[in-house]
């Protein structure tokens, strides 16, 4: 089962921290459908965060279509993300090399081209949040 | 409610309880002895002039039983107080103190129900207490307050007040103002030590002036007046030098077991005496029937002649369970109403 | 305006001390189903408008409902409340298995299982006494004495001010637990936002007697932005912003604006702020003595 922490400084809210973690182990392989994620009890007892961000997240992997909730059960992932991803990882890694190639050509350091990356994921980041 | 008032009581309770033990092991020793002297000296079937026999055996009573009586007057005076002082002043006191008054008024009882449960069940076992400690303590006396009462003792009938407030039911009503007292300055002062000594200043006090006020005209005196005359018991005068004589006439009063309330010479008016006759002054207002100015026999003679009267008035030794019972009733009244104000005050309090 | 569901409806709620007020003009809605975070400086009226919803105090001015009761008006308005007081008091001279019977004892809706096994689950010696336990496990004993009862709100006045950070941690963490499982109301304050961050989706900030600011922590971010940008009058921002706190350099101005609406505005630079600092903010502007009275309210 899936153990989730909490950064409390990345300056992204709690609930998206839990979704990207699902995300992350869906990626990795961690978690595979069928696979029950933690209850809201569990995850708001051992990260002492309010339940209501729990099931936030849990409300809105549902709505991505990753999991799905069970009344009584619990919640279980219904997707298994690291198959189809492993293609478009290696297109996208691909595509990114070539645009930090560019950047450089046209000046720019490897502290700017992070610091520009960045800023272009966390605003990419809060379109979708907001 | 009831386990919860017990719990926090639990060591207080122990402590009387073992208190009352050793006493009972005590007077349970000794109280038969008591018993077999007073009848050795033929008191119980004695109903005429048992005076002397009264008086012989009071004397008698050896050295530990003397003691042992001496200590359940102190014990009379004492257990109210410290029922007032030990289960009355912490009772609520205490919780304001700690905080946990916090902890107790955010369970499921309302606060008038804490404080009535609080003050019910330690009040009870208060007086309990104190009623057990009488009882034993009376059935121990017994003997030696009938002979005082045949009048074998002037100072030691029931109806003294030294004696009155050991014994018969007074000392529940003590035990139930006293704790009340305890309680509310509790409540009021929120702090045990001052509210201890608060209670004991008011207890003390209390006690002091009902004997000295109010028992005496709870009930009305009786009161008797004799005519003295030459075989009248004899004739006293005293006083300082350069101030009026005292005349003071040891008379025939004779009712055993009556609490003397006053003693009065009067003349036929009804005024008390406050000039001596010329006869019985001597020179320079120095009064004295052997240096009078005609010596004794003329200063008695003209102290007849004046036709003065002896004016008692006292309670007979048959109000003792009477004056008991109004007195212990005013205790409890006084009590029943400190707890009123008690549970008011509460209710008010804000943190 | 009445809101059915709320835990704690207050309106103009006032308490004085002589001739110092407390508490001056409280009108709050807190909904149910939330963990309240109540967060002020030391002095504000945290302690007091808490001993108002739990009935230890009475109000001076106003009113205060709480479940849609007078606080401590009965044994069934007192069972639905449970209440965790500063420091976390217990009784010095009884055992945890004394404190267990006397919450018994004193609520006919006490749970002894759940009671028995919290004390497991937290390795507490029923045998030992409560003045001997560290600091930490006495307010783990308050916690699971109010718990056990089976609130239906849970009322805490800062149980965890005087706690070790571990024990802070095991304190948040077994009353998010409890939260869950028992699908309890909180209201709880400290003088820390970082206690409340976590715990919190409801915020209320009271400074100086008066409540500034109070609302769902999702709303209050979402209306809340911190504008960067070339050196600005306030004035001259649109009205529909306005202006919590501003900073300013020879050429830089920074404000902390609050707004329904987005900032599209492209001169500026705009973050988002976390909690700590929005609290901050308005703790700051209470002390600078900014108009009284409270914000219009946020609600969504």
């Amino acid at each position: 089962m899936i153990e989730f922490h909490l950064d409390g400084r990345s300056g992204v809210a709690p609930y998206l921290q839990l979704i990207q973690q699902v995300r992350q182990a869906l990626r990795l392989g961690l978690l595979r459908a069928g696979d029950q994620l933690p209850t809201v009890k569990e995850v708001a007892g051992s990260l002492a965060i309010n339940p209501n961000t729990v099931l936030k997240a849990y409300r809105q992997l549902e709505y991505e279509g990753l999991a799905s909730a069970r009344p009584g059960v619990g919640t279980f992932v219904t997707k298994t993300l690291s198959d189809e991803s492993v293609a478009a990882h290696q297109r996208l890694s691909q595509e990114l090399g070539t645009w930090i190639r560019r950047a450089q050509l046209a000046g720019l350091d490897f502290e700017s081209i992070e610091a520009l990356f960045q800023r272009a994921v966390r605003s990419a980041a809060r379109e979708v949040a907001g | 409610m009831i386990w919860v008032s017990w719990r926090q009581f639990r060591p207080q309770a122990i402590v009387a309880a073992a208190a009352l033990a050793v006493i009972a092991v005590l007077l349970a020793a000794t109280g038969p002895g008591i018993v077999s002297s007073y009848r050795s000296a033929g008191l119980a079937t004695c109903h005429v002039n048992c005076g002397a026999s009264a008086s012989n055996f009071i004397n008698g009573v050896g050295g530990l039983d003397q003691a042992l009586f001496n200590a359940t007057i102190v014990i009379g005076y004492l257990a109210p107080a410290l029922i007032g002082i030990f289960y009355g002043a912490p009772l609520i006191a205490r919780e304001f103190e700690a905080g946990t008054y916090r902890i107790a008024w955010n369970q499921s009882v309302t606060r008038a129900r804490w404080t009535a449960i609080k003050l019910g069940l330690v009040g009870l076992v208060g007086v309990a207490a104190a009623g057990l400690l009488s009882l034993m303590v009376s059935w121990w006396a017994n003997p030696i307050d009938q002979a005082a009462g045949l009048g074998g003792s002037a100072s030691l009938q029931r109806l003294d007040p030294l004696v009155f407030n050991a014994r018969g039911v007074a000392p529940l009503g003590y035990a139930a103002f006293a704790f009340a007292a305890g309680v509310t300055a509790g409540v009021l002062l929120r702090r045990t030590l001052p509210a201890m000594a608060i209670t004991l200043v008011v207890f003390a006090a209390v006690q002091f002036a009902m004997p000295t006020l109010v028992r005496p005209h709870l009930l009305p005196p009786a009161h008797t007046t004799a005519p003295l005359n030459a075989q009248s018991a004899g004739i006293s005068i005293t006083g300082n030098p350069g101030s009026p004589p005292v005349i003071r006439v040891t008379g025939n009063f004779s009712k055993p077991g009556a609490w003397v309330l006053s003693d009065a010479t009067i003349t036929p008016s009804g005024a008390a005496l406050t000039k001596p006759p010329a006869a019985c002054l001597g020179p320079g207002q120095n009064a004295g029937p052997q240096s009078s100015a005609g010596g004794p026999g003329q200063c008695i003679s003209a102290l007849v002649d004046m036709h003065l009267r002896q004016y008692v008035a006292y309670q007979p030794a048959s109000r003792f369970w009477p004056l008991q019972g109004i007195e212990t009733g005013i205790y409890l009244i006084l009590a029943t109403g400190l707890g009123v104000v008690c549970g008011w005050q509460v209710r008010r309090k804000r943190p | 305006m009445t809101n059915a569901t709320a835990v704690l409806d207050a309106r103009n709620l006032g308490r004085r001390y002589g001739r110092r007020w407390a508490l001056s003009d409280c009108t709050l809605s807190v909904p149910a189903g939330h963990v309240a975070g109540l967060v002020g400086p030391n002095g504000a009226g945290k302690t007091t408008l808490l001993n108002l919803a739990t009935g230890m105090l009475a109000p001076t001015t106003g009113t205060i409902e709480v479940l849609g009761g007078t606080p401590a008006s009965g044994p069934q308005q007192l069972a639905r409340v449970g209440y965790v007081a500063q420091d976390t008091p217990t009784y010095a001279g009884l055992t945890v298995a004394d404190h267990l019977r006397f919450g018994r004892h004193m609520n006919p809706g006490w749970d002894d299982e759940l009671a028995q096994r919290r004390i497991e689950q937290l390795d507490l010696d029923p045998q030992q006494k409560a003045g001997k336990l560290s600091g930490g496990q006495r307010a783990q004993l308050a916690l699971t004495l109010a718990l056990a009862k089976r609130p239906q709100l849970l009322i805490l006045d800062e149980p965890i001010a005087s706690l070790d950070p571990l024990a802070r941690r095991e304190f948040l963490q077994v009353l998010m637990d409890a939260t869950a499982e028992q699908e309890l109301s909180v209201v709880m304050s400290s003088h820390l936002v970082a206690d409340l961050e976590r715990v919190s989706d409801y915020l209320i900030v009271l400074v100086a007697s008066r409540v500034r600011i109070d609302g769902e922590v999702d709303d209050l971010l979402a209306a809340h932005h911190l504008l960067s940008g070339p050196r600005r009058d306030a004035a001259s921002l649109p009205s529909s912003q306005q202006v919590i706190t501003e900073s300013h350099t020879d050429r830089q101005s920074t404000f902390l604006v609050r707004s329904s609406e987005p900032v599209i505005d492209p001169a500026w630079t705009v973050d988002q702020v976390s909690l700590e600092d929005l609290v901050l903010a308005y703790m700051g502007r209470a002390a600078a003595g900014a108009p009284q009275g409270r914000m219009l309210e946020v609600k969504q």
